[in-house]
């Protein structure tokens, strides 16, 4: 599904804060990754998410390269990958209610319609009530904001859920709660995971293979 | 240090409380008159040399608590009950004392705060050296000429390295800006600390290295509050543990009874402890009650198992747990 080959990525100046690095992820594998603080895994899940140009190697998405201006892949490419960050509170606009945020995906693929009510079904099945669906984020707990930010990555059907350290700033039963939800999905659609993170414990319950991110670049 | 929760621990210190609340509630009054009840009738003792881990989920009244602790909470904050610290000339209300006694006598002196989040806590565009030796000089009237030394002595207290501290908080690493912020909280050697989620963010290592220290300072005979939602966290640094549920603390149980054996009698901390990856991993159903519409009986019960009838009326705790179908000490 995923193939990262021989990845170096980093920011403006300086060392690669990611380098040369390979990975692949099959179809409906789960993988975990393991690393500690700033060792630089969340810029190779912002890279696997096609958010971030890496300066040298290939990522290949379902076996073709991605390409093209700013490492902009095709919308369709794109949204065949889903993303939750660390933090909902910086992953999600505070303006919108946690229905909109949800809907997001679709109204920005012009599918708002047609994915009404898979929005409305995910809400269900993630935990959050009608009531919850009406606030905003700064009217909601932690907990709360990132099932909707989970709710989100999973609407469009990804065939590829990428977590950035999703669970790091929850309770164990909300932990527990997210995982879940994604198992589920992940049964239903035959779909891949990456999960980056530093529980090595949590990461081997929830993923079929765990790689400890190569230190010593 | 770390201890295994199979070992044997002592018995809690003995000793006069540093810190005794009482039936402690916070409402929030928000637009429109409606309250929302952050923290409901919370009583514990802290003793010196003890830790005391508050856990729950996110938005379970914890930090209201300690903010309540410092006087720190907003405005629209109504509170009633009481949170006597002993100040070495007699017991003091922290929910009642002014604005004045709270920052001239209680804040940084009687109670540090370690912050959650350090590195937002600490100011942008100034070193550690320099919020090292404003905080020395604050708190400990230290002459200037000694400000130097005494703030790379305020350092190494918390570990934090000498050769880092003419840095920016944007330059540390998650795991300094933490000994940073606890180096601050220690200054004034403050009996009492606080550390409101010290290891949210931070990988293994520094969870064990932040876990050690804090250990250590309890051991040196300070009292430590501990608020978190990390379980493995709270079972290497507690003496006690107390579980919040909406509000109320609803089971108050010794460290290695609750991790080990016999385990969590509450249904609620039973049901956290086996969300853990590293036991069952399912999650409790359901959601948490929403604060400003609490049910009158056990706010737990639409989410729990062993509910029945009686739970429409609200448990009192007693003998450490807030529940009607309280697993006996002796069932497991």
């Amino acid at each position: 599904m995923l193939e990262l080959d021989r990845v170096t990525a980093g920011y403006d100046r300086g060392v690669p804060v990611v380098a040369d690095l390979s990975l692949a992820v099959g179809e409906g594998e789960a993988v975990g990754l393991l690393g500690p603080s700033g060792c630089g895994k969340s810029t190779l899940a912002r890279v696997a998410a096609l958010l971030h140009r890496p300066w040298a190697g290939t990522v290949r998405l379902a076996g073709e390269p991605v390409t093209g201006f700013r490492f902009r892949a095709p919308r369709a490419e794109r949204t065949r990958v889903g993303v939750v960050f660390q933090q909902p509170r910086l992953a999600a606009d505070p303006r919108l209610t946690l229905g909109d945020l949800i809907a997001e995906p679709a109204r920005a693929t012009g599918r708002g319609a047609e994915l009404a009510d898979r929005a409305a079904r995910l809400a269900d099945d993630i935990g959050l009530t009608p009531a919850l669906l009406g606030r905003r984020p700064h009217e909601v707990s932690d907990g709360q904001l990132q099932r909707a930010c989970l709710a989100r990555a999973l609407l469009l059907r990804p065939g590829l859920l990428i977590c950035d350290e999703m669970t790091a700033m929850l309770d164990a039963s909300t932990t527990a709660a997210l995982a879940a939800v994604v198992e589920e999905y992940r049964r239903e659609h035959g779909a891949a995971l990456l999960a980056v993170g530093h529980d090595r414990v949590l990461l081997r319950r929830w993923c079929d293979r765990v790689l400890d991110f190569p230190t010593g670049r | 240090m770390s201890r295994t929760p199979s070992q044997p621990r002592e018995d809690p210190p003995q000793g006069r409380p540093l810190l005794s609340v009482r039936e402690l509630s916070v409402r929030f009054l928000m637009p429109g008159g409606r309250p929302v009840a952050a923290v409901t009738d919370v009583s514990f003792d802290l003793r010196p040399g003890e830790c005391l881990a508050l856990v729950g989920e996110s938005g379970c009244g914890k930090s209201v608590l300690a903010s309540a602790l410092l006087g720190l909470l907003p405005g629209n904050a109504r509170t009633r009950g009481a949170a006597l610290i002993d100040t070495g000339e007699g017991p003091l209300d922290l929910l009642t004392a002014d604005e004045a006694t709270l920052a001239r006598t209680v804040r940084g002196r009687r109670a540090g705060l370690i912050p959650q989040s350090p590195a937002a806590h600490l100011t942008p565009v100034r070193t550690v050296r320099s919020h090292l030796a404003e905080t020395v000089r604050a708190l400990r009237g230290t002459p200037r000429r000694e400000l130097r030394a005494a703030a790379e002595a305020a350092a190494a207290r918390a570990a934090f390295p000498a050769d880092h501290l003419d840095r920016h908080p944007h330059q540390l690493s998650g795991g300094l800006a933490q000994r940073a912020a606890t180096a601050l909280a220690l200054v004034a050697d403050a009996p009492l600390l606080i550390a409101d989620e010290p290891t949210t963010g931070l990988d293994r290592d520094l969870v064990d290295r932040t876990v050690g220290e804090l250990r250590r300072h309890a051991d040196e005979g300070h009292g430590l509050l501990v608020i978190t939602h990390d379980l493995a966290a709270a079972e290497r640094v507690a003496d006690r543990v107390a579980v919040m549920y909406a509000g109320r603390v609803v089971e108050l149980a010794a460290a290695d009874a609750f991790f080990g054996h016999p385990g969590p009698r509450h249904p609620y901390a039973a049901g956290l402890l086996d969300a853990l990856p590293e036991r069952s991993f399912t999650p409790i159903p359901g959601l948490p009650p929403e604060l400003d519409a609490l049910p009158d009986g056990c706010a737990f019960a639409p989410r729990c198992d062993r509910a029945t009838e009686r739970c429409a009326s609200l448990p009192a705790l007693a003998d450490g747990v807030a529940c009607h179908h309280a697993r006996e000490a002796a069932d497991a």
